[in-house]
């Protein structure tokens, strides 16, 4: 059996049949190639399948596609509108990834807690993304480049 | 014409496409009419197969094939082991890709299944029918030594899969003379290195030709296309592995795996593309694991603290298997640097192999050096301990005076260069040693428990001289090689058979040519990681890739600066000994107008209009580089931990990292090599470690149940370094990839070890958790 849904991808629409029990992060990297998001677990714990969803940052493995019927969802590819955005590029100028492969979830949960903290202390950087490991960087440029960001963007997100 | 960028912390070339999610990791390949591969795995740590019955899982919808041991039998050869080390009697047992009879391990492949997609592969698992007859199983590497132990391989009596020794001067004596000794068991828990991205395989089988491509998530994809010849039979110049975009090794994609075997053999059998991604629960048994030591250690030294000798013994759990470089870890990467940075003039090792029913070990960031750092740092802590001293003074006392070029030491090797006392000097004016000692006495009248520990150590990298990679039973080279190649209009194209997955070689190498060549760090590409199209190279791991790959680069950027002096000769009518060159521009001496730049001489050459007489057409080198010594990276790192004695809690509040890895291209990448491998060596002395339980059951099977650092676990790193060159390396590099992993541990360890003196526990495993802590408070040393 499988069900309709109809989703917005990166400002593009999508209707598909899928089977009910098709996880996001699936849904996106399979379904339409969006392979940006990662799969870094099988247990929600390393947030490489960050995305956002409706506005706010979730875990993609965590979710199925049809509990994402009618939502708009932004992926890492859809981050980029004119240039880089500010936390992409302050990834990129702190050396805030190594391998890159948790770095598309940790762009997406910067994003989010940029969202309710605009200038979060390092502290509070550190607490935002205790959600996603990164195995190579050891977090300190992460930080970093998630205060530069916050600097650049100056409140907004 | 050209920014300077040499020895500068610029941005790497290699992040647009990750940080916008446009890189292509393995798992992101999408061939036409391709299946999907999911792998059954033994249950049982240790079981007689008595039946297999696959037909209902390939009655299934969707299924298109289901494999078992009894298929590849014949098909694929087994698994090798590619490190016969010598002063030992490595054990080569019989690794079947699939087991066949019997499996050994929680995580052995029992039948793989082949399905037009993911789910529909993982659903039909459940359906292959497996009778098995459990056996007795044993993890601990010295209880599978006992007699009676369960026995593993018919071919390994005791379970020992080698013994292997090592001596220097003369240990018995230095023992016997001593003054003081200090004993200790330390247990080096098993890691699961956890690179970010699991483990994958796509393999496409054209059968008119005969070609195998096998996408792979390997560290050295020259290695695996190697082992995928002897394993399949298939000539070597009829496969192809890319390893495209790597999410992270630590040494875990440094193997050959049965899986690759397996998903090869399913696109032959099949036809068609088939790829198999791991889970995460999956790698945790199926892909590597590291450490896994238990050792008995002593110091011997003099009253006033001169430290005479050490000796060792160490049982160094493999796993079930001799996984591919396994058995050089506790041997030649570990046992050679019992030594330390220290001259001790009498060491004797010796190092036991032995099988037990867990998943193989192998080379895990650092692999037998930080066991080897552990080792020495947690022994001098004791010895300062015994004698009263300060723990800082002892180690100075015992350090090897500064040296430009060779040192030999009592274990058989020759350091090439160091000032290791400049490096502790730099951190402790950094961390203000005294005073923080005084602010600790201080703070303990008060109730509040902090602990430094402080850690001087020396490694051995840039493996490595391949004469001696032979004499010390490696199955393979260590050189590393590098085309250069100028299209006409001088953009740059750089080919290396390392194969970089996080390192930022990309940006590393074309900084090396930009400044050789003066050529626009814009201007130049490096590739690598196709056997199709990078020269032969035996990858990137051991800290090698800059210490040898690029030591190739460099000398191929010299070799073209030679031919174009000779064009610029010819062209301008000067004799070749007059032409100078200067940051991109070749000129006759003395007439700097008289002059070529380095566009002018890659056109001229790829024409080949004019060139001086018999010279070959072209502006391309390639260059294979054999390095003549190991490279020795030095440092001295400290950490300072609070204690909460009323929960055990231990917070890492500062850490402070000097190192020295000789010339530095980079620093900033440098830089994010000594955060990452700090938080990684931090991570077992205080939260990880792979248990497993009586029955052979990995109880750490998932990342909710293996704890790995997160942001808020962990402080700033703190980074400085001294540089003295390497007198071997064409740039005077050595290594930095590993170097945190292998001094943060034990400094970790220290630092809580030392909080934990007033409560006179001297003695606990790793990993120091809250429990364990509270336990060793209240109830005393319980390890
Ligand atoms: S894949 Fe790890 S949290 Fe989603
Ligand atoms: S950059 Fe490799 S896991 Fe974060």
């Amino acid at each position: 059996m499988k069900v309709p849904i109809e989703v917005t991808v990166n400002g593009r629409q999508y209707r598909h049949e899928v089977e009910p029990r098709l996880l996001l992060v699936d849904y996106l990297r399979d379904t339409l190639d969006l392979t940006g998001a990662k799969i870094g677990c099988d247990t929600s714990q390393c947030g490489s399948c960050t995305v956002e969803m409706n506005g706010t940052a979730m875990k993609s493995c965590t979710c199925l596609a049809v509990q994402a019927d009618g939502s708009t969802i932004t992926t890492i590819e859809g981050l980029a509108v004119d240039g880089l955005h500010p936390i992409q590029e302050a990834f990129w100028n702190k050396h805030g990834l190594q391998c890159g492969f948790c770095t598309p979830g940790m762009i997406m949960a910067a994003k989010e807690l940029l969202r309710n903290n605009p200038s979060p202390s390092p502290d509070e950087v550190r607490h935002g993304l205790e959600g996603n490991i990164c195995r190579c960087t050891g977090y300190t440029n992460i930080v970093k480049a998630v205060q530069e960001a916050a600097a650049v963007m100056g409140g907004a997100s | 014409m050209t920014t300077r960028i040499f020895s500068s912390g610029i941005r790497r070339r290699e992040d647009p496409r990750l940080i916008t999610g446009q890189a292509s990791y393995t798992a992101d390949i999408k061939l036409p009419g391709m299946t999907h591969a999911a792998i059954l795995r033994s249950p049982h740590a240790h079981a007689r197969i008595k039946s297999i019955d696959a037909s209902a899982a390939a009655g299934r919808d969707g299924v298109v094939a289901v494999f078992t041991g009894a298929d590849t039998e014949g098909a694929l050869n087994g698994i090798p082991c590619a490190w016969q080390v010598p002063n030992s009697d490595v054990k080569a047992v019989d690794h079947p890709p699939i087991a066949k009879d019997v499996v050994r391990y929680v995580g052995d492949a029992v039948a793989v299944v082949v399905a037009e997609s993911r789910y529909v592969a993982e659903d039909a698992l459940e359906h292959v029918d497996v009778e098995y007859e459990p056996l007795s199983s044993v993890t601990d590497p010295k209880k599978a030594t006992a007699d009676g132990a369960p026995q593993l391989h018919e071919d390994a009596p005791g379970n020992q899969a080698f013994h292997w020794t090592v001596s220097g001067g003369d240990a018995g004596a230095a023992f016997s003379e001593a003054d003081v000794v200090v004993k200790d068991r330390i247990v080096h828990q098993r890691l699961i290195p956890n690179a970010m991205e699991p483990r994958a395989a796509v393999a496409q089988w054209v059968g008119s030709t005969q070609d195998l491509t096998l996408w792979s998530t390997s560290q050295n994809p020259h290695i695996a296309r190697f082992l995928m010849s002897v394993v399949t039979d298939l000539p070597e110049h009829r496969i192809r592995v890319i390893a495209q975009e790597v999410g992270g090794g630590f040494g875990s994609k440094i193997p050959f795996y049965a899986d690759e075997a397996i998903i090869a053999f399913c696109a032959m059998r099949t036809g068609g593309p088939v790829k198999w991604v791991e889970t995460r629960s999956e790698n945790y048994q199926a892909t590597i694991h590291g450490r896994d030591h238990i050792e008995e250690v002593e110091l011997a030294a003099t009253r006033d603290g001169k430290i005479t000798g050490v000796r060792a013994a160490v049982w160094a759990g493999m796993g079930a298997y001799l996984s591919t470089a396994s058995t050089g870890i506790p041997t030649i990467l570990h046992g050679l640097m019992y030594a330390g940075p220290y001259d001790i003039p009498n060491v004797h090792g010796d190092v036991y192999g032995v099988f037990t029913n867990a998943t193989p070990v192998d080379a895990y960031r650092g692999a037998g050096r930080p066991e080897a750092t552990f080792l020495v740092e947690r022994m001098v802590n004791l010895l300062a301990d015994k004698l009263g001293m300060d723990p800082v003074e002892l180690r100075r006392k015992n350090l090897i005076p500064a040296f430009e070029n060779g040192h030999d030491v009592s274990t058989g090797l020759t350091y090439d260069s160091g000032d290791y006392e400049k490096a502790l000097d730099m951190l402790m004016d950094s961390i203000a040693y005294q005073d923080l000692r005084r602010d600790q006495a201080a703070a303990r009248s008060e109730g509040k428990h902090v602990g430094i520990g402080v850690t001087t150590y020396v490694e051995i990298c840039g493996l490595g001289p391949s004469q001696v990679a032979g004499a010390v039973g490696f199955g393979g080279g260590l050189w590393e090689s590098a085309i250069i190649r100028f299209h006409p209009t001088g953009k740059v194209n750089v080919m290396t058979g390392a194969s970089p997955h996080g390192q930022g070689e990309e940006t590393t190498f074309a900084q090396v040519v930009s400044h050789e060549l003066g050529v626009d760090v814009d201007d130049i590409e490096v590739l690598h990681g196709d056997t199709d199209t990078s020269p032969m190279g035996w990858g990137t791991y051991g800290s090698r890739t800059t210490a040898v790959a690029g030591a190739a680069v460099a000398l191929g950027a010299r070799k073209l600066k030679e031919k174009g002096k000779a064009i610029a000769a010819h062209l301008l009518e000067a004799a070749v000994e007059d032409i100078e060159y200067d940051d991109g521009n070749f000129f006759v001496k003395g007439s700097p107008d008289q002059s070529k730049t380095i566009d002018d001489i890659a056109l001229m050459a790829n024409v080949a209009w004019n060139l001086p007489e018999g010279m070959e057409p072209g502006f391309e080198s390639t260059t294979f580089y054999d390095p003549p010594n190991f490279a020795y990276p030095f440092g001295a790192h400290a950490a300072v931990v609070e204690l909460d004695p009323d929960t055990g809690q231990i917070s890492l509040t500062r850490y402070v990292a000097v190192d020295d890895c000789g010339t530095q291209i980079n620093p900033m990448i440098i830089e994010g090599q000594v955060h990452g491998g700090v938080v990684q060596g931090a991570g077992p002395a205080l939260w990880e470690g792979a248990v497993y339980d009586d029955g052979g059951q990995l109880i750490t099977g998932s990342m909710m149940d293996y704890a790995l650092p997160r942001a808020d676990m962990v402080p700033e790193i703190e980074t400085m370094s001294t540089d003295t060159p390497s007198p071997d390396h064409p740039l005077g590099v050595k290594g930095i990839g590993e170097t945190g992993t292998i001094a943060s541990t034990v400094t970790v360890y220290n630092a809580v070890m030392d909080a934990l003196k007033p409560f006179g526990v001297d003695k606990l495993d790793m990993p120091l958790t809250p429990e364990r802590v509270w336990r060793a408070i209240h109830h005393g040393n319980g390890s």
